[in-house]
């Protein structure tokens, strides 16, 4: 990204320089309402599309303050890929399909053990197989949880609370799940009868491209007081699941694709870009696309509790005495519908985060009690050989970003590129090399993911404390790697 | 035309951009699938056994190729299989479409999921009598 385009406004915050005679024929040279979190080198290695994109989306009608991109923002579809926006209903808010993804709730479930390393480590090729024998992984790879219809409308309307009731988890891990659990305003009528075939049988699968199923250890702690909170120490065997809602999920996004893009067109909305496909949230269809969206971030809810039931079953065919709790689970492709104070006034607004992730900070009324003081646990990942971060939300994300923060490491190359440089079978033997174990049914899908086809995970995580999203309270390094 | 021939990639940061190019816009549809099931598999090992066949209405053309490769992609799943073999037909707004393709088995390369084709670098058309249709899938 040229860095003469942008305005440092604070050391990790930028505004994007007005055009000369605007962004646009006939348009003024305005500031567009744009925000970059970001050190100068991670806004510097950013595509310039990015820019692009995160001023087409602040374009849309309804737009509450500004459009922010994360410091792992990266050339998305639509909305880039780390790209947070506000829309206010009361205002001619929109609701965009682009601005959440085709993976809706696409998330991290992490879980924290009272194993450590030294326990793992003698185990870990036989931990590897088992994970990767009974976690469904990879393109094609089917589930052995078979639903019918009335099952699935019960899991588009519950969530994780289906399958606790299921006897796939406890109802303690409910407590410890992004908004209880399941989402309200689910509508399954909404969710095409092709979407509902598709999840019949993918529900506890992990999926494909960056998806992952890692065991990683505590390596280095930040914040001792928060770590504390968290019940997370140095040394101690973690598990972080990455996937989002499946089938289904991606089914909802192309049934509304072109629907909302139809609905723009529609209510005289002029998408600067079609991918933004959007309608007015208090229209017909956005009401429809709300309650399919809803339906499948529930259905992603209820598939990383039932992963997580299988990742627990699995440890304990080797540590049978293991607890496994869980920590947070956390969405990063949604559009949820939250109170926030703009210019003093408490609004209800869409907030939008397409690759990112919510980030509530002390005593916000939805959180815990666990986590009252300390805030929500934020969770970014990394790369199978770069490891990820815990961080905990801040009171000032709420005024900075609508209470969010980074999700990721953040691609720094596509994947024709990433296949150019890597070999699967190498990329897997060096990580092997460096303690760390992968396991995958695709050599294509390791070279795609190579661990250097991704930005810093460690330079994310210190922008994003630095911009004061989120603060840093361990650091995560990889042992074994499920990869999808 | 050999469609095998007749896609490429281009580049996008996260996800992969495809293009088919044929000398009719059935062609280029054709191609471009190839293109978006070569991520999935190697389609070259893959048999055409089993047909399937679906059809859908759609008056413009770029929103009736994302039609096209979604349509595809949910058989594909609701199927469990994959294809390596496409026919596109139009008559006016509709498209008569088939593929042809086998189960997954052992033996045949687990490339990416392909999770939709987006509305992004979406384009078809005419250059010089050949029909050129890219856009941005999801991976």
């Amino acid at each position: 990204m040229n860095l003469e385009n942008f305005i440092q406004i604070e050391p990790n915050c930028w505004a994007v320089r007005p055009k000369e005679g605007g962004e646009g024929a006939g348009r003024e040279a305005v500031m567009p309402p744009v925000r970059f979190y970001a050190d100068k080198e991670l806004l510097a290695a950013m595509d310039e599309k990015v820019r692009e994109q995160i001023i087409n989306v602040s374009r849309l009608p309804g737009l509450k303050g500004y459009a922010f991109a994360m410091p792992d923002a990266h050339w998305g579809y639509g909305f880039p890929i780390g790209g947070v926006a506000a829309f206010d209903p009361e205002e001619g808010g929109i609701i965009s399909a682009g601005g959440v993804g085709f993976d809706i709730s696409c998330g991290i479930r992490c879980l924290k053990t009272d194993l450590t390393i030294e326990d793992v480590s003698p185990y870990a090729e036989k931990l590897s197989d088992l994970l990767f024998r009974d976690i469904p992984a990879g393109v094609g790879a089917g589930g052995n949880i078979t639903l019918n219809e009335a099952e699935l409308d019960d899991i588009m309307l519950n969530g994780a609370h289906y399958a606790v009731e299921k006897g796939y988890g406890t109802k303690e891990d409910i407590l410890y799940i992004e908004d209880g659990g399941k989402v309200s305003g689910a509508d399954p009528s909404m969710v095409s009868t092709s979407a509902k075939r598709r999840q019949k049988s993918e529900m506890g699968t992990l999926g494909s491209g960056n998806h992952y199923l890692e065991v990683q250890v505590v390596k280095r702690i930040f914040d001792e007081n928060t770590a504390r909170v968290f019940g997370l120490k140095k040394n101690q065997i973690v598990i972080s699941i990455h996937c989002g809602s499946r089938g289904l999920g991606h089914q909802v996004g192309t049934d509304y694709l072109i629907t909302l893009a139809k609905a723009a067109a529609k209510y005289g909305i002029n998408l600067p870009d079609r991918e933004l496909a959007c309608a007015p949230i208090n229209s017909v269809e956005g009401g429809m696309y709300l309650g399919a969206m809803n339906a499948a971030i529930n259905i992603a809810l209820c598939n990383r509790q039932m992963l997580a039931h299988l990742t627990r079953e699995a440890f304990k065919r080797i540590f049978p005495e293991a607890a496994i709790k869980t920590l947070f689970d956390v969405s990063h492709n949604t559009c949820k519908a939250e109170k926030h104070t703009v210019n003093g006034e408490e609004l209800l607004l869409y907030v939008h985060r397409k690759g990112a992730t919510r980030a509530f900070g002390p005593y916000h009324p939805s959180l815990p009690d666990l986590f009252k003081e300390a805030g929500q646990p934020v969770i970014i990942g990394g790369s199978m050989g770069t490891g990820s971060y815990v961080l905990a939300g801040t009171k000032e994300s709420e005024e900075r970003s609508f209470s969010s923060a980074s999700h990721g490491a953040g691609r720094a190359m596509s994947r024709n590129q990433a296949l150019k440089l890597w070999r699967g079978r190498e990329v897997v033997d060096e990580l092997k090399e460096k303690g760390i174990i992968i396991r995958s049914r695709s050599m294509r899908g390791i070279a795609e993911e190579a661990p250097d086809a991704y930005k810093n995970v460690d330079a994310v995580a210190e922008a994003t404390e630095k911009a004061r999203l989120a603060k840093r309270v361990c650091y995560l390094s990889p042992v074994i790697c499920v990869k999808g | 035309m050999d469609e095998i021939q007749n896609y490429s990639y281009f580049e996008h940061g996260a996800d992969v951009g495809i293009t088919g190019k044929g000398e009719t816009l059935e062609k280029s549809f054709e191609a471009a699938a190839v293109a978006m099931f070569m991520i999935i598999t190697d389609i070259s090992k893959v048999k055409p056994v089993k047909r399937i066949k679906f059809n859908f209405i759609e008056q413009d053309i770029e929103f009736a190729f994302i039609s096209w490769l979604n349509n595809l992609l949910n058989e594909s799943h609701l199927l469990n299989m994959v294809f390596s073999r496409f026919h596109v037909e139009r008559d006016k707004d509709a498209w008569i479409c088939e593929a042809f393709g086998e189960p997954w088995r052992n033996g045949l390369e687990r490339g990416t999921e392909v999770k939709g084709a987006t509305l992004t670098k979406l384009s078809v058309t005419n250059e010089n009598g050949l029909w050129i249709a890219s856009c941005v899938v999801d991976v």
